[in-house]
């Protein structure tokens, strides 16, 4: 399963995909990088003349990258043309150290902790281009196989 | 080990998820995690992990899928302690 095929199988379109490629995915873990373009909706209104990129915005990335596109190629197996996986996010820590302007690239690294009974739990760090902590947290999902729903 | 003695060490796991206080206040044997607790799936899925780390067990698929009440969560521990 190729980083293209796990992005096709993503439920989000733009306005609200923030997923560009994603350079590493095992069963342990994926990294990804999206940019912030200057036109993202949520520049116009955060903050008001000042754009900055959001947390809950940030977390999404995270979790788009982190969990969403890890759990579609934990549960590669069972992709059928009738069955796509379907992921909830169910729980989110994240603490933020850095903002993210318009224009920003940023690389995802997430870690698996747990994946046990669909729930799939990871450790996740978010970068900027110097390579320097935006955020990290721990967030959760749980992932609607075939099997089990 | 004493039914009193496990469903106090199920209390204590089950605490930090509960939704519904008053519920968990009432915790009886006959208590449902997700319809009287109002536990999410994913907590549930916590809950059975910390009961695997506390009582030193494995619960398999089946079993986590029986585990609906105190109760069920406390036959299943028994069962796996008892062998």
């Amino acid at each position: 399963m190729t980083s293209k095929d796990i992005i096709s199988l993503l439920p989000y379109a733009d306005p609200f995909l923030f997923v560009d490629g994603l350079s590493i995915i095992s069963g342990e873990g994926a990294t990804g990088y999206y940019t912030f373009k200057e036109a993202e909706y949520f520049f116009k209104g955060h903050f008001k003349s000042h754009p900055i990129t959001p947390g809950v915005i940030l977390t999404e990335c995270m979790a788009q990258i982190g969990v969403v596109c890890l759990g579609i190629y934990l549960l590669k197996d069972d992709i059928t043309e009738n069955f796509k996986p379907q992921i909830a996010l169910t729980s989110s820590y994240v603490d933020f150290y850095l903002p993210v302007f318009p224009g920003e690239t940023v690389t995802v690294i997430s870690e698996k902790e747990v994946f046990r009974f669909n729930k799939l739990k990871c450790n996740v760090k978010l970068f900027n281009e110097k390579g320097e902590l935006v955020c990290r947290g721990t967030i959760s999902g749980m992932l609607k196989s075939k099997n089990h729903d | 080990m004493k039914n009193e003695e496990l469903i106090a060490k199920m209390k204590a796991i089950v605490q930090p998820y509960v939704q519904d206080e008053g519920a968990f206040n009432e915790l009886s044997e006959e208590t449902t995690f997700v319809g009287d607790l109002k536990i999410n799936s994913a907590n549930l899925v916590d809950i059975i992990l910390d009961v695997e780390d506390e009582f030193d067990i494995r619960i398999d698929n089946e079993e986590m899928e029986q585990m609906l009440s105190v109760k069920a969560a406390m036959a299943i521990v028994n069962s796996k302690i008892a062998t």
